[in-house]
């Protein structure tokens, strides 16, 4: 079985001056179709870093990734928006919805920029939302809901496209116990649909409810294996 | 995303900052204003001025003469005689004579104007008869002290029938032969407000001689030969040109419609300088605008929007910006422009041509600063651009 995220030896080198900061130094990882993995490590260790790589956000300075089998590497701005657009869902931390646009709006565009039309997009971001349970705020603007209401909007907007990975860098980061309860919840139901979850956090009582847990120091993997002996070790 | 998408994104974007917006297109707004107004105060002045001169003739040389230090004289015989030898060139020929006295009838002072002229200057000016007659060969041949009226004095003074009462030029009483029909208005001052007298007469009523001399064409096409006719004749007396002039009304409208051009040319380029000037305004906001929204322009591209889908969106925006602006200018350009025109009393409505090409000009500066920003926020990358604060 091909692995759909497939890293070889990544490197991401950031010169500062007369320093480099190696924010991700040799990293090789393979992801499997339906897997749950947690990234954890110490701030400044470089789970971003190699988030923003999968999410073809970022580009490695050296190193092969390919994703679904293909190499995305050598692709260009448009291709790699493409593949964002088609085979990725991202849940950031600061939740990322623009604010001049109201909940439906925002949920509607990567489906926007699929090229869908006015009714097919409406239908499916509708659709994100009742699965979030925010049918009654469509017209909504992003500054007249909670934090845990406009992180929903943005997993809707997540799965609006249905992708088949879920990058989630810190989704609970800004979220109190419970909210944080119910997004993992839902991701874990995202995860049981079928969909792969790659998700970063810093909360151990999140990263042990993960199937995989890969833990980053100085831009290196330290640890890949199950939740259960990551903590143990610590 | 689709053009409608963009530019409904563009007209929201301008509603969101109402003052910025306004601001921003104040540029093109005074821009486009100043074109248009501009344009059709020219194009009114222009028209207004042509159909003046159109109206004193366009088949019509007017001759002077100015013999004073000159060896040798033309007078009215010679001039004459130059018509009759070539009357297959001209069909008519008039001296004439301007009288300043005054004109009164029954103690009450006219301000019409006087003019001597000859049997034949009904057909240079294209007059008709209302009643009467016209000034005859007699009446200058024997000085006789008649006149012919237009229908301003008839109806005003004489209630319409001023034929043989007489009217006081210069303390000369005439006889009124004849009224003319109307030609402007009959109202005072009007072309309609005027007495034509045999020119013979004129000189000894006024006190005054012979102003000059009008040759009617009869084929406007071959007005410069009979120019040329005139000045061989003139030239071959005076042996120089410094003692007539001849004028020909086709070529000082022509002139005239030139060099209104050419200042038309000249103000339009000053105006279109504001223009520039709003673009640049434009880019100005766009830029700022584009670093405003690095965040937004990130979340987009994460959500798979390509270089062109941002840079569409800037371009409309933009585009969007300068059109509206362009709108209120030619608005306010016409407005303004109509009421000046009533003020100096010009027909001055903006011409199709000219509102037409400054919306072009409007969105085509909008697009073409709006391409700098645009193309900035397109190449931004995406993880750049998500962590910009
Ligand atoms: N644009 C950049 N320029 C220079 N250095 C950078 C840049 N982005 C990241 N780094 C460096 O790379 C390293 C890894 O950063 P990264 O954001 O991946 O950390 P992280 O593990 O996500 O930390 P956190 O948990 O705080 O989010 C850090 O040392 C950081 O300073
Ligand atoms: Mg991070």
């Amino acid at each position: 079985m091909t692995p759909i995220i497939d890293l070889r030896d990544i490197y991401k080198i950031y010169y500062m001056g007369e320093n480099e900061v190696r924010a991700a130094d040799g990293v090789s990882l393979k992801i499997y179709k339906g897997e749950f993995v947690a990234i954890v490590g110490q701030s400044g260790s470089g789970k971003s870093t190699l988030m923003n790589i999968i999410g073809c956000l970022d580009v490695p300075t050296m190193g092969e990734y390919y994703l679904n089998g293909e190499d995305v590497s050598e692709l260009d701005d448009d291709e790699q928006a493409y593949i964002r657009n088609k085979t990725l869902g991202f849940i950031f931390q600061q939740y990322n919805l623009i604010a001049k646009l109201n909940v439906l709006e925002n949920v509607e565009l990567s489906l926007l920029y699929a090229g869908l039309s006015k009714n097919k997009r409406t239908e499916l971001a509708k659709h994100a939302l009742e699965r979030v349970g925010l049918s009654d705020k469509l017209k909504n603007y992003p500054n007249q809901l909670s934090g845990g209401q406009q992180q929903r909007v943005s997993i809707a907007r997540a799965l609006a496209g249905n992708p088949s990975i879920i990058l989630a860098d810190e989704p609970t980061g800004a979220l109190d116990s419970k909210t944080s309860r119910e997004v993992l919840d839902f991701l874990k139901k995202l995860n049981d649909e079928g969909n792969t979850i790659v998700l970063i956090t810093h909360d151990q009582s999140i990263a042990a409810e993960a199937k995989r847990v890969v833990r980053i120091r100085d831009g290196k993997i330290i640890y890949d294996g199950d939740a259960a002996s990551a903590f143990e070790k610590r | 995303m689709g053009f409608y998408q963009a530019f409904k994104l563009a007209l929201k974007s301008l509603a969101g900052n109402k003052m910025r917006a306004f601001l921003t297109m104040l540029g093109i707004i005074i821009g486009v204003a100043a074109v248009i107004i501009l344009v059709s105060l020219m194009q009114g002045l222009t028209g207004e001025v042509t159909s003046i001169f159109s109206d004193l003739g366009t088949e019509v040389l007017t001759v002077t003469v100015q013999s004073r230090g000159a060896t040798r004289t033309v007078d009215d015989k010679d001039l004459y005689e130059l018509y009759e030898a070539n009357g297959e060139i001209f069909s008519a020929f008039s001296p004439n004579v301007t009288v300043s006295g005054t004109v009164k009838y029954a103690n009450t002072e006219y301000s019409s104007t006087v003019k001597g002229v000859s049997e034949e200057y009904m057909e240079i000016e294209d007059y008709e008869l209302e009643s009467g007659r016209f000034i005859s060969y007699a009446d200058i041949e024997y000085y006789q002290k008649v006149c012919v009226v237009g229908s301003y004095l008839n109806k005003e003074v004489y209630n319409g029938s001023a034929i043989g009462k007489y009217i006081k030029v210069g303390g000369n009483k005439l006889t009124i032969v004849g009224v003319l029909k109307e030609t402007d208005d009959s109202s005072e001052k009007s072309g309609d407000d005027l007495i034509l007298l045999p020119y013979s007469t004129a000189c000894k009523v006024g006190k005054t001689q012979i102003s000059s001399y009008s040759f009617f064409v009869r084929d406007t096409k071959k007005i410069t030969y009979a120019e040329d006719v005139i000045g061989d004749y003139l030239y071959g007396i005076f042996k120089s040109d410094d003692y007539y002039m001849i004028i020909n009304m086709q070529s000082l409208i022509d002139q005239m419609d030139e060099m209104m051009n050419t200042m038309t040319m000249v103000l339009v380029g000053i105006a279109g300088i504001s223009l520039l000037v709003g673009g640049i305004g434009i880019m100005n906001i766009m830029l700022v605008s584009v670093t405003e929204r690095t965040r937004e322009i990130g979340i987009r591209k994460s959500l798979g929007a390509r270089r062109r889908d941002i840079m569409r969106q800037f371009v409309i925006e933009a585009g969007t910006t300068s059109a509206v602006g362009g709108i209120i200018g030619i608005l306010l350009g016409a407005a303004v422009s109509i009421l000046l025109g009533n003020l100096i009393g010009i027909d001055a409505t903006p011409t199709l041509l000219a509102v037409a090409l400054s919306a072009g000009v409007s969105i085509f500066i909008g697009v073409l600063f709006g391409y700098l920003p645009a193309s900035k926020a397109a190449k931004l990358n995406p993880i750049d651009a998500l962590r910009y604060e």
